[in-house]
C-alpha cells in the first residue's frame, strides 16, 4: 500500500504447500501485513503453484509423466485439499461452510485481496520445469517467474521470511 | 464521544485479519487528518487495530465499548 508513512520492511513467504489451510494460513499472514503497510513477497513453489493456478484448461505437460502428474494434481485455489481430515473432500468443504459462516474470506477472496493490497506472487522457475508448467497457466496477477537466488535476495532484505 | 467523524466502517461480523485489511483500504481514500470510526466485534480487534495503527503511523484516538460492538476511532497521519 502506498499510504502508509512509516516503512517497515518485507515479508517473504514460500509457499510449498499446496493444502488448503496452509494457503489461508499464509495469506491471512499476508494480506495483515500488506494493511501494515508492508512490501509482501510469495514465492510459489512446487505444491504450492496449484494456489495460483488458473481454473479449467487443458491438461498441461510435454510428456507422459508430466501429463500424469498434471492429471492427479489439477487443483486451483478453490480446489484444494486439507492437509488433515480431508475425507475425500468432504472436509474442505465443511470448513468452507465453517468460514463462510464466521465470514472468513475464501482463499479465492484471500488471492484477489492480496492483489489489491500489492502483495507480490512469484512462481518459482524450476518447479514449472519439472512439472511441465508455463508461466500461462497462472493467474494474470502473477510477477516474473523467478529462481531461487532471486528469491534469497528479496529474502535478505526482508525482515519476516516464513517456510510454509 | 466528541470525535468529528468523517467516515465509519462498519467491519461488524468480519475476523481476523479483515479488519485491519478493510481499514487500511478505507484509509487509502481518506485525507490526512480525517477520522475514520471502525465498528467491530471482533475482541481481538481491540488489541490489533491500535498496533495496526501504531506500525502504520496512524493515529488511535480512542476506544469505545457500546455492548457487543467495539467503536474504534483513528485519525488518519
Amino acid at each position: 500500500m502506498t499510504v502508509m508513512k512509516q516503512d517497515k520492511g518485507s515479508v517473504t513467504i514460500v509457499l510449498f504447500s499446496g493444502d488448503l489451510d496452509k494457503a489461508i494460513a499464509a495469506f491471512v499472514i499476508a494480506t495483515s501485513a500488506a494493511s501494515m503497510g508492508k512490501e509482501v513477497n510469495i514465492f510459489f513453489t512446487f505444491w504450492g503453484l496449484n494456489v495460483i493456478k488458473k481454473e479449467g484448461g487443458l491438461i498441461k505437460g510435454q510428456n507422459w509423466m508430466q501429463r500424469m502428474l498434471n492429471i492427479m494434481n489439477r487443483g486451483h485455489a478453490r480446489k484444494l485439499a486439507l492437509s488433515k481430515m480431508n475425507m475425500a473432500g468432504m472436509g474442505p468443504m465443511m470448513l468452507k461452510m465453517m468460514m463462510a459462516q464466521k465470514r472468513v474470506p475464501s482463499l479465492r477472496e484471500f488471492v484477489d485481496m492480496g492483489t489489491k493490497l500489492g502483495v507480490k506472487f512469484y512462481p518459482c522457475e524450476m518447479s514449472m520445469t519439472v512439472m511441465g508448467l508455463r508461466k500461462e497457466d497462472f493467474i494474470d496477477e502473477c510477477e516474473d517467474v523467478i529462481g531461487a537466488v532471486s528469491y534469497l535476495s528479496k529474502a535478505n532484505e526482508s525482515n519476516v521470511n516464513l517456510f510454509i | 464521544m466528541g470525535y468529528s467523524v468523517d467516515r465509519q466502517l462498519d467491519a461488524r461480523g468480519l475476523s481476523c485479519p479483515m479488519p485491519s485489511v478493510k481499514t487500511a483500504l478505507e484509509l487509502e481514500s481518506m485525507d490526512i487528518g480525517q477520522v475514520l470510526e471502525i465498528l467491530t466485534d471482533d475482541p481481538v480487534s481491540k488489541k490489533d487495530l491500535p498496533v495496526w495503527a501504531e506500525s502504520t503511523g496512524n493515529r488511535l484516538l480512542g476506544i469505545e465499548e457500546d455492548g457487543t460492538t467495539i467503536k474504534i476511532f483513528l485519525e488518519k497521519a
